[in-house]
């Protein structure tokens, strides 16, 4: 597969034009996700209404598939649960460990379709899944550390 | 052997108000040491990659090996086989006879005054961590200073900061210019009678820059300090002379310099390595052994113990006379035509950001675009098949005092050519059109 498997369209929309991409003025908690092998550094910051997620923000610096990634995943847990945002995050982790040869129906997968494309390239799954695992640490409450992929 | 080329006889081949040098100042070199025939020496430069003719340009990670080192260390395999420095046999001392010449060769190619000096390690980061634990630790108190640099890679940083943990002793950075050198301007400051000892890098391998070695060296021996250097970003790419550089450690890696990985050397003025404890114990490294108490071996082989890297010795002898065969002269000239070239074609590409200075420098050259990440660059070029390296070349401080999270690297070689510099130009404007 080339890589233009893996930049797609979308893809590269969400990374050039990240949607929720801002420190935010308020939030409830925050936390760093870090990548040290290639320096993907990210801050995502989330506000709660009680048990649902209102808002994810995030800002740092990254490749074009950990930012891309991050983007999608503040625009997926928007005005969801706790509980079904952590469902959504581990579906998703669970996906990307899958080999790229496993057909996976994308008609489900929704917006994370554009990201499925990245198993063909083992080196950049991490950049995939930084966000998500930084944003399940902050739902599990874990919000006083760094998360990092190593 | 090939002529010299006379260096300054390539400022006349220089083109107009550009800094870089000109393609055909490059090709003329090129055609001076025989490029074409350089190149088909080294079988992997033959191959193709995703569909395209590979364009290895991840040089300061490890270079590619020539066809003679292959053909030695099959033949060694096939056979010449044996330990050395036991067997009262054939091809035991045969062997130990051709382990002993690669130690020759290697003191010749530096320029140490005896073979003694030249110790075989596993690489960079054991040369050094053989002369941290080895010769400083022991010699090192509270009060003493150890000093590095900004731009040190991680393995001429964290042993001494176990040593300074350790033994009580400080450490201390020498800062670097927003160019990219060592600023000079805070030697004084840095460097005084409580440092013991001055651990910096020949070459940095992400900013390129050829350090003043000679003149950090002695600097550092007017007040007592001693001097390492870690070479292995220069050895294969300027002539190297431990003697006139006056050094007391130089250390460099087999695999950076067209050798096997897993063989290094380690240079020491043989008055210190006599008197430095083992690194390592057991086989090998001793003369006599009671229940008790054992007498160690002479350097260099106190340094050696065990069963050494054999089949990695005898690959770094052919890489040294692949080296001698073209000259580290005209290897240096050489490849400094073409990085000189290759930053000019940089510079010309929109959103391009070099990240070092223009001279004195290596063909080290790391950048950053604007429009993309490093690891994205890397990527296209990669489905170009042109390799490079991308993230933060285990320098994280340094990275940090560039305020870069990570850079793109493309690292040359004596086997690169302008049509390959033409290739990542080409890549490079491809990545501009996908993330731009």
């Amino acid at each position: 597969m080339s890589s233009r498997g893996l930049y797609e369209k979308i893809l590269l929309d969400h990374a050039k034009n990240p949607r929720n991409f801002k420190v935010p003025e308020v939030f409830d908690v925050k936390l760093e996700g870090f990548n040290p092998l290639c320096g993907d550094q990210f801050t995502f910051y989330l506000v709660f209404d009680g048990d649902s997620i209102e808002q994810v923000y995030f800002h740092g610096n990254g490749c074009a598939v950990s930012k891309a990634s991050a983007s999608i995943l503040t625009t997926l847990l928007e005005g969801k649960s706790k509980r079904e945002a952590l469902n959504i995050i581990e579906s998703f982790i669970k996906i990307m460990k899958t080999s790229p040869n496993e057909k996976i129906d994308e008609d489900k997968l929704g917006k994370m379709a554009v990201l499925v494309g990245v198993r063909e390239f083992p080196v950049r799954i991490k950049c995939a899944t930084l966000p998500w695992h930084t944003v399940e640490k902050i739902i599990q409450g874990e919000t006083h550390s760094v998360v990092s992929t190593e | 052997m090939i002529e010299p080329l006379y260096i300054k006889s390539r400022e006349g081949l220089s083109t107009g108000p550009n800094i870089g040098k000109s393609r055909t100042a490059v090709e003329y070199l090129a055609r001076k040491i025989g490029l074409e025939t350089l190149r088909s020496n080294f079988p992997i430069l033959g191959i193709s990659v995703r569909g395209k003719p590979l364009v290895y340009l991840d040089n300061a990670a490890t270079t590619q090996k020539p066809q003679m080192l292959i053909d030695a260390v099959n033949r060694y395999y096939s056979r010449e086989n044996a330990n050395v420095h036991r067997g009262i046999h054939y091809l035991s001392e045969k062997l130990t006879d051709r382990y002993e010449e690669v130690r020759t060769k290697v003191r010749g190619f530096i320029g140490a005054k005896v073979d003694c000096e030249i110790v075989f390690t596993k690489g960079t980061t054991e040369g050094i961590n053989l002369i941290a634990s080895s010769f400083a630790l022991p010699r090192l108190k509270q009060g003493d200073e150890i000093l590095v640099t900004y731009m040190e890679h991680h393995s001429n940083l964290i042993p001494w900061q176990i040593v300074a943990q350790k033994s009580g002793a400080k450490l201390r950075v020498l800062p670097i210019t927003d160019d990219g050198l060592l600023d000079l301007s805070y030697i004084d400051e840095f460097l005084s009678d409580r440092t013991k000892i001055f651990a910096f890098t020949y070459v940095s391998n992400v900013l390129g820059t050829i350090n003043p070695v000679r003149d950090l060296t002695k600097r550092a021996h007017e007040v007592g300090a001693v001097v390492i250097i870690d070479g292995a970003q220069a050895i294969a790419h300027l002539p190297v002379n431990v003697q006139e550089i006056d050094c007391d450690f130089f250390v460099a890696s087999g695999h950076k310099m067209y050798g096997p990985t897993g063989i290094g050397i380690l240079y020491g003025k043989a008055p210190i390595l006599s008197e430095m404890e083992p690194y390592q114990t057991g086989g090998s490294m001793i003369l006599n052994v009671k229940l008790d108490n054992t007498i160690y071996a002479h350097i260099p082989h106190k340094f050696e113990a065990g069963t050494p890297n054999i089949e990695g010795v005898i690959g770094l002898g052919s890489a040294i006379d692949f080296l001698n065969s073209v000259g580290m002269y005209n290897i240096s000239a050489y490849e400094e035509a073409l990085v000189s070239y290759a930053y000019q074609r940089l510079l010309e590409v929109p959103g391009i950001n070099i990240v070092g200075p223009f001279e004195p420098r290596t063909g080290v050259l790391s950048f950053t675009m604007d429009c993309a990440h490093p690891h994205d660059i890397s990527q296209i070029l990669d489905e170009e098949g042109i390799a490079i390296r991308a993230g933060h070349h285990c320098a994280q401080p340094l990275m940090e005092r560039l305020g870069l999270p990570a850079t793109a690297r493309a690292s040359f070689a004596i086997y690169n050519s302008v049509e390959e510099v033409d290739l990542l130009i080409k890549a490079l404007h491809k990545v501009r059109k996908i993330f731009g």
